[in-house]
């Protein structure tokens, strides 16, 4: 009898000296509402896909949480005696996760495949002419003029393995929007600090924590598993948290924030994101095919777009939907962008009778018909406001028909050529933290490399010229004129309806601090 | 000749032919049941009301819900009239984008009965028609229905409705659907059901066919399908009734769970499902009514039509008369 509860003893001492152990195997559980779109790292340049791709690849450098351009494949980087040559200084000895070594190839690689048509990162590289490996660890970029920005826009741009690549038959970037499969829409094999051990798509999907990986003497690392799962319903995501079943919810919906606050053992993390949220119009086809009004284009008529503007409330909106979580906006630029100012946010006055007034002198007196796309996952409380501005449209006698779906089918509407839509709902984040990003992917001239998410048609060719501009003019005070010109042609011209900055509010358990990035990118590997 | 001779019937005075037909059915054995069981009274009075304030809506809503212009964010997340922070104007408080609770109440019931009461016709009239085609005919056609029946049950409705509603908006998706959606329910709720109607049919048909009032029919040489339609279907009339009654609650059901899924009606017109859904976002942080009312009124209009739907059943059972 003494021998067994002495071994029993025993054995629940072992076991508590196991555990203490293990206490840095800690594993996170994170929800948020949508899952990565691929993995493939070049195919969608779209939030949540990139920020689960940032826990398992890695691109030459990062923006950390304050906004910071930090090294990371790259250790330096210097424009070189040529002003149209970058150098990057690579990191040595990395592995990938498959034990590759990371090396000149792999940056070529990566750089070359994020230009191929079908890859959605392409619009940022616009400016390389040529990518050349000078030795193992040193890369050129040269670009088509002088760029120094150029570092800025490869702060997303994830570093493959090539002879990886090359085995598995991904050299060429998935296609999304046509639907499109390859090996690397399921698998992964980065250098960054986790691994994946499963995924299912939109369910779960299993990290480890890399042991090998080259960072582990300078970042905590202090998460051993992320089960990273997609939790759609508002309520669904709460409730977890409230009950423990997960340790960090990315979206607090806002309505819930107050309950989670006061909730013992969480807390909230609040900030404000590099991101705004419009509406975009069709402003010139000949013809909407979801509107009433035949042989001619509403939106076409600059007045039909000044009374939309100023018909949203946005105020209103920031305090019913948002509660309180959005800065209203009169801009489609988030204040963190070069080439903001406060005069261009200025908020357009609520006024419906001159908002009547301008639709009855564009010729609709009893306004009109259209469709508006939205999507209900992607952005906070999104389905909310696309309700609450169609019941605002309806005030000035534009009846709005809304088509609220997941952000798939959403971004794949806009994507398109021709686009799907005529009237959508779009939130942009600017990971650049330049205006360039926004005109290249937002007004330029869709074709190409450029105009990307353009879904407007709009089509300035002097204006294209002017963008193209300014990815090789070094001169920043000549830049930065061009930027506010550029500004002030668009904005007069009204093509975005904007709505709000975004603000965020991470939901997490006491002993956790993750900070709120603008990016809205966590970088797990930071986290103690 | 014979006919000048013979003594018209007795004619009934003008006002009475519905009278005495009033009269014959107070007397029935069908109404007899019914007096007799309070509940089956009460469930009866609750049904007629909900489906009444809401085929009335446009007259006893305080508000239209779906006339967008009318909607004010400054009424948003009102609670209802009687707490504290209640607004006269809006008894059962506010949702999240200023609507009258009540009034989006009525105007969602309504929507759903009428997706409910269509789409049971729907089904009624394929699977009674397939159903009695399958058991007249019998053989390969037999077979064939009745196979391609027994696939579509080893599915949930809900999948089958999903489906159909899936790949229809797929198709759709380019035109502008204004009252496109409600067809698109209709169509995917009606299909998901028929099942039950033609297996029942089927088997009353198999019975009828070979009775002697059959054979007579097909010897002065009708046409099938006005035996099938004219002779056999009065016969196969009453289980289907039950089975109608009965589908009609799972229709308003179904319905709803396809509109909590997001895939119903569009959220500018909710109906009781999209209601449930969106309240269901901000149970957490207290605004109870938004889910509340909306959930209470479904409740209530299932288990009062499953309640008729249950009494019928018995009271047209010969077995448990």
């Amino acid at each position: 009898m003494l021998t067994r509860v002495i071994f029993r003893s025993l054995a629940t001492a072992a076991a508590i000296m196991l555990a203490t152990a293990a206490a840095d195997a800690r594993a996170l559980k994170w929800a948020r509402t949508a899952d990565a779109l691929t993995l493939d790292p070049h195919a969608q340049n779209e939030g949540p896909t990139h920020n689960l791709m940032h826990q398992i690849y890695e691109p030459l450098l990062i923006r950390d949480a304050a906004g910071k351009i930090i090294p990371t494949l790259a250790v330096s980087w210097k424009i070189t005696t040529d002003p149209k040559v970058w150098e990057f200084k690579l990191r040595q000895g990395v592995k990938f996760h498959n034990g590759n070594p990371f090396n000149a190839d792999d940056v070529v690689f990566s750089l070359k495949r994020a230009q191929q048509p079908t890859s959605d990162m392409k619009g940022l590289l616009t400016s390389i002419e040529d990518v050349i490996k000078v030795d193992d660890h040193t890369v050129h970029v040269k670009t088509k003029g002088p760029n120094p920005l150029l570092p800025n826009s490869l702060t997303n741009l994830f570093m493959m393995d090539r002879e990886w690549s090359e085995a598995n038959n991904t050299i060429t970037v998935q296609d999304y929007k046509g639907k499109k499969d390859n090996f690397a829409v399921r698998n992964a094999n980065g250098t960054g600090p986790y691994t994946v051990v499963s995924r299912q798509q939109d369910i779960e999907t299993v990290l480890k924590r890399n042991e090998a990986y080259w960072g582990k003497a300078e970042v905590p690392l202090g998460i051993s598993d992320i089960i990273y799962t997609a939790v759609k319903a508002d309520p669904t995501r709460v409730a977890a948290l409230l009950a423990g079943n997960v340790d960090f919810v990315q979206d607090l919906p806002v309505q819930d924030i107050e309950r989670v606050e006061k909730a013992a053992g969480l807390k909230v993390n609040f900030g404000p994101e590099n991101r705004t949220i419009f509406f975009g119009m069709d402003v010139s086809s000949p013809e909407l095919k979801t509107s009433n009004i035949k042989g001619k284009n509403p939106f076409a008529d600059k007045r039909v777009r000044q009374a939309i503007n100023m018909s949203i409330d946005r105020e209103g909106i920031k305090r019913a939907v948002m509660r309180g979580q959005s800065v209203p906006a009169g801009v489609i630029a988030p204040p963190f962008v070069n080439g903001y100012t406060k005069a261009l946010d200025a908020l357009p006055k609520v006024d419906i009778a001159k908002a009547k007034d301008l639709l009855k002198d564009a010729g609709y007196p009893d306004g009109f018909q259209i469709t508006l796309h939205c999507p209900n996952d992607r952005y906070i409380n999104d389905e909310g406001i696309c309700q609450a501005s169609a019941s605002m449209l309806a005030k000035i006698g534009i009846k709005v028909n809304l088509v609220a779906q997941p952000r798939g089918p959403h971004f794949t509407l806009i994507q398109k050529t021709p686009p799907e839509t005529e009237f959508y709902m779009v939130g942009w984040g600017v990971p650049t933290y330049d205006s360039q990003y926004i005109f290249s992917f937002l007004y330029h001239t869709r074709g190409g490399s450029e105009g990307s998410w353009n879904a407007t048609r709009y089509s300035n060719a002097d204006l294209d010229a002017a963008i193209k501009s300014l990815s090789s003019e070094i001169d920043i005070a000549k830049r930065n004129a061009t930027i506010a010109r550029i500004w002030s042609v668009v904005h007069g011209e009204t093509i975005y309806i904007p709505l709000h900055h975004q603000m965020l509010a991470y939901g997490m358990k006491k002993d956790l601090d993750i900070p709120v990035s603008p990016e809205n990118t966590v970088f797990m590997k930071f986290v103690k | 000749m014979a006919r000048t001779t013979e003594t018209p019937p007795p004619q009934p005075t003008p006002s009475s032919p519905w009278r005495a037909r009033l009269a014959a059915a107070l007397d029935s054995d069908l109404f007899y049941s019914f007096k007799r069981s309070k509940l089956v009274v009460a469930a009866a009075v609750l049904a007629l009301g909900i489906v009444g304030a809401a085929f009335l809506a446009p007259l006893v809503a305080p508000h239209n819900p779906h006339d967008l212009a009318t909607l004010d964010l400054i009424n948003a997340n009102i609670p209802p009239a009687w707490e504290s922070q209640g607004d006269h104007r809006f008894l059962l408080g506010t949702d999240d984008q200023g609507r009258d609770i009540f009034s989006t109440i009525l105007y969602g019931t309504r929507s759903s009965l009428l997706i409910g009461i269509s789409s049971v016709l729907l089904a009624t009239l394929l699977g009674v028609s397939l159903g009695l085609w399958a058991g007249y005919a019998g053989g390969r056609i037999d077979s064939f229905v009745m196979r391609l029946a027994d696939v579509q049950l080893t599915f949930p409705a809900i999948l089958t409705a999903l489906l159909i509603d899936g790949v229809a908006l797929a198709i759709f998706r380019n035109y502008r659907l204004e009252g496109g959606k409600f067809w698109i329910l209709v169509v995917a709720i009606g299909l998901a059901y028929w099942v039950q109607y033609a297996r029942t049919v089927r088997g009353v048909t198999l019975v009828e066919r070979d009775k002697e009032y059959v054979q007579a029919a097909r010897l002065i040489g009708l046409r099938p399908a006005k035996i099938m339609f004219q002779h056999i279907l009065p016969n196969v009339l009453s289980p289907v009734l039950v089975i109608a009654t009965i589908n009609l609650a799972l229709a308003i059901i179904t319905e709803a769970t396809l509109s909590f899924l997001g895939v119903g009606l569009p959220p500018t017109e909710p109906s009781l499902g999209t209601m449930i859904q969106v309240g269901n976002k901000y149970l957490f942080s207290g605004s109870w009514w938004m889910v509340a009312f909306p959930g209470l009124t479904l409740a209530l209009l299932a288990l009062a039509v499953n309640l008729l739907g249950d009494w019928l059943r018995d009271a047209l059972n010969p077995k448990l008369r």
